[in-house]
Parts: structure tokens; sequence; C-alpha cells
């Protein structure tokens, strides 16, 4: 078993700006967790730190034991922006992780179609990222991340510049794909009901600095229901935690 | 619509012809066009002096814009794409760079004399200083201004230094690193001519042709080679889109 432990005690001084304080949280391999949290509470910092691409002032990042100090191939990170590379393909973008591995070409085209596929994105694997929807350039960039194997998957707000509808369908989409692979996932959001549909345990955090103010187990079975009771009692609960943290 | 706007261009070439024939313009200041159009059939064909064909006068004036710039991409790509990178690179030459930029490069036509002799490497070296700032500068600010989530990005997928340099920086830095060779293109090609003015060995080049022909008074072939200088820098820049839009297909 994957013990996914993170332990921060940590004081991040930016600017002398403190940007999250004492976050500690454990991770069990194969779960979906969702970090909710007013904007700009620093919840990309955290997902950095955890990247390895950004140090901590205090307190460790554990993954199976180890220490993560610095960037890793096992945790992997998709972001809000997609931050595709606009001068590759679909498939050349899925890909560039395998590439940068040192992977020989046949083999990482092999399985970069096979990703393609899976991912929907079939007659769009020579086409560049400008060419395509915001829906599909994110499952371009959830593909580049997820063809690595990590052992977590972290999410930053992925879906949040897309419309509603597609938003919808990327959930299914990325939940169907969870319970194919059983990737252990961290998912960033500030959309409530995204957490509640996505999420077996759901971190609310504070305006800045961020701390975790409570932690909800979503209990409810899956296939979920967006609209069902149970979904909306605990919803509500982090609504009106949140409500305490507005942005003043 | 189309045509409108070749009304006024080819009222203006009327009224000139006429005003040349009736005789208010002297042609020995400003010959009509149709002058100047035997006089690029005479460049053509009888050369500028004579048996000094236009055709071999573009294609030095070329060989020595090609010179010098081909020594400014080698040189100012590189040395752009490293400065680019590092923050202290950038500190430790961009002010000496920053000293030499504001010199033009005719300017330098004494001393790269007084270097290189009459010929080819002085031309070049004129060329290759008019080239050099806008490739390096473009490719800089290229570099620079790539999205910093790009780098993160490949990191996150464990990128060293290295696969950062080559498959984010150059790659991203590409469409600016085009406009400055397009920039710079244009400017080496003004300054050929001007480098010319003062003296080639080989006997050759569209500059030294106008200034031939300026020493023996034809007019009408000065205006027809100015026009040929224009129209190749033209055909230069054209060619620099085109092959632009077919290597940066992502835009």
């Amino acid at each position: 078993m994957i013990n996914v432990c993170k332990t921060f005690s940590l004081d991040r001084e930016k600017h002398g700006l403190e940007v999250l304080v004492d976050i500690s949280c454990r991770i069990e391999e194969g779960e979906f967790v969702s970090l909710v949290g007013p904007s700009g509470c620093g919840k990309t910092t955290l997902l950095k730190i955890i990247a390895g691409l950004e140090r901590a002032t205090r307190g460790r990042v554990l993954l199976d034991g180890f220490e993560i100090a610095s960037q890793t191939d096992k945790v992997g990170l998709v972001f809000q922006e997609y931050a595709l590379f606009p001068w590759r393909t679909t498939l050349q973008n899925i890909v560039i992780g395998l590439e940068i591995m040192g992977v020989n070409k046949k083999e990482r085209l092999a399985a970069g179609m096979e990703y393609v596929n899976m991912f929907g994105l079939k007659g769009f694997e020579n086409r560049y990222p400008c060419e395509l929807s915001g829906g599909m350039q994110q499952r371009v960039a959830i593909a580049r991340t997820l063809i690595m194997g990590p052992k977590v998957v972290l999410m930053d707000e992925p879906f949040g510049s897309l419309d509603s509808q597609t938003r919808n369908d990327l959930q299914e989409f990325l939940l169907d794909l969870w319970q194919k692979r059983q990737d252990t996932v961290l998912f960033v959001t500030h959309n409530v009901d995204e957490a509640v549909f996505l999420s077996d345990e759901i971190l609310v955090l504070s305006k800045r600095p961020a701390r975790i103010i409570t932690r909800f187990q979503v209990d409810c079975p899956r296939p979920r229901d967006r609209t069902s009771v149970e979904c909306n009692i605990i919803r509500r609960e982090i609504l009106s935690t949140l409500r305490g943290e507005r942005v003043d | 619509m189309k045509f409108e706007r070749y009304i006024l261009p080819v009222f203006l070439l009327f009224l000139w012809q006429l005003l040349s024939y009736v005789g208010v313009i002297p042609s020995y200041l400003l010959p009509s066009p149709i002058r100047i159009i035997f006089g690029f059939k005479d460049l053509m064909f009888v050369g500028m002096p004579p048996e000094h064909l236009l055709y071999d006068h573009a294609r030095y004036s070329l060989y020595r814009v090609a010179y010098g710039f081909g020594i400014a991409c080698l040189v100012g790509i590189p040395l752009g794409l490293i400065m680019g990178w590092s923050e202290r690179i950038r500190a430790l030459i961009g002010p000496l760079i920053e000293l030499v930029r504001p010199i033009p490069p005719l300017a330098w036509i004494p001393i790269a004399i007084l270097w290189f002799g009459i010929g080819i490497k002085s031309a070049a070296f004129i060329i290759f200083l008019g080239t050099f700032f806008p490739i390096l500068l473009n490719t800089i600010s290229g570099v620079v201004a790539i999205n910093p989530i790009f780098l993160d990005a490949a990191r996150s997928l464990n990128a060293k230094e290295k696969d950062i340099f080559f498959k984010v920086l150059i790659p991203g830095s590409i469409p600016s690193i085009f406009l400055g060779m397009r920039i710079g293109m244009g400017i080496g090609w003004m300054t050929l001519v001007a480098a010319e003015f003062t003296g080639v060995k080989e006997g050759y080049g569209l500059g030294y042709m106008i200034m031939t022909a300026r020493d023996i008074q034809r007019p009408d072939e000065i205006i027809a080679g100015m026009l040929v200088i224009g129209i190749i820098g033209l055909f230069i820049n054209w060619a620099f889109g085109a092959l632009e839009s077919k290597i940066v297909r992502w835009r």
C-alpha cells in the first residue's frame, strides 16, 4: 500500500507574506481528495510544493515515506491554463514527458496514440493546441500527465476556465478514468459542487494564510447524482464553512 | 474595389510622364517613367559600367548580405538564447552591448576598411553590425517572454535544464527570433548599399552600380537601380514571411 503522507508545518514567507500555515494531511493510495478554499489562498503554492517545484519554508512532503524535495516524475501536475506547449501538436504534447525520459521514438508514439484514443482525441493528434477547444486542450494536458504513470496526480483547478457543460462532461470523464486506473488524485478547486461530485474526501482551506479548517468525508455512493439530497447536505455544510472565510 | 488602390499611382505615373514630356520636369533631374524603363533595360543588357550586368551586381550584393547576415545569425541566436536564459550572463554582457549598439553601422566603415581592407570582408562586417543587434535583442526578449508556466509544466514532467533549454526555450522563442532576423535583414540590406558606396574591390554591387551611374550622369539608371534595390528588399522580406509561416505553423 502506498502512503502518501503530506506533513507540512510551513510558514512560507514570500515577500514576508505568510501563505500556508501548518498544513498536514495524509492521502491514501487510490483516493480522490479535493482541496477547496477561497481564491488566492495559496492552493497553487501548496501544489507546487508537493510537486517539488517550490520549496517549503518548513515542513516536509513525503511520498511512500520518501521526502519530495525537488522535481520528480512520481508526482504529476495538471495546470488550470493547461500549459500545453503551443509549438507541439496534441501527440507531441502528450509524449513530451516520455521524450524527456529518453523513451525511444517508436515506443513513445505508440504509447502516445494509446492515450490519444483513450482521451477521445483521435483525429486531433496532429493539431496544435490553438486549434483545439478548451475541453480538448485540458484532456491533452491530463493525458500528458497521466502517461507518465505518476503515483500522485495533482490538479490545479483544471476545469476552472471551461463552460459548465464541458466542465460536467470532463468531470465525468475524469471520474471514469480514475475508477479504471485507480490513480491517487489531489484536486484543487474553488467550486464546491465539483468537489462534492468528485471526491472521497474534501479538505477546506481558510483564506490566506491558509490552514485546513475542516475535512469532510463524502460517502455518497458512486455514480453520484449531483442533485441528490446527500450531496446537497455536504455542499451546504461546506458552503457555510466557506462563508466565514470570504475574502474581505 | 480592388482596383481603386491602383488609381492614384497610375494617375501619378501618367502625370509624371506628361510633365516630363512637355519639359516641366527636367530630365537630368528626374527622367520620365519610360526613360527609367529603358535605363533598366540598359542595366540588364549593357551593364553599368558596361559589361557589368545588373544580375551580377545583385548577385554580389546578395552574397555580401548573406555572408554578414549568416555570421550575425550564427553568433546572435546562440548568444541571445544564453543571455535570455541566464540573468547573470545578461548582466555581464548586456552593458557592453548597450554601449556598442548605438554606433551606426556606417560609422564603422572607416575602421572596417582599416581592419579588413576594401572587399567582401569589410562589407560583410558592416552588414554583420547592422543585423547582429536586432537578432540578438529579439532572441533575448523571445526567451525572456516565455510564459513561466511552460517551465513549471516541463519541470513537473521532470525536465532537466538541458531539456528546458532545447524543448521549451528554443521552440518558444522561434517567432521572436524570426522577427529579429527579418528586422536584421531589412537593416542589413539598407546598410549594404551604403557600404558599397564607399567602394568595392570586385567592381560589382548594387550600391556601387548606382554610384557609377551618377558619375557618368545616367539618372535613369540611378532610379532604375534604386527600384531594383527596393524590389529585392521587398522580395527578401516576403520570403522571410513565407518561411516563417511555414515553420511557425502553430501561431
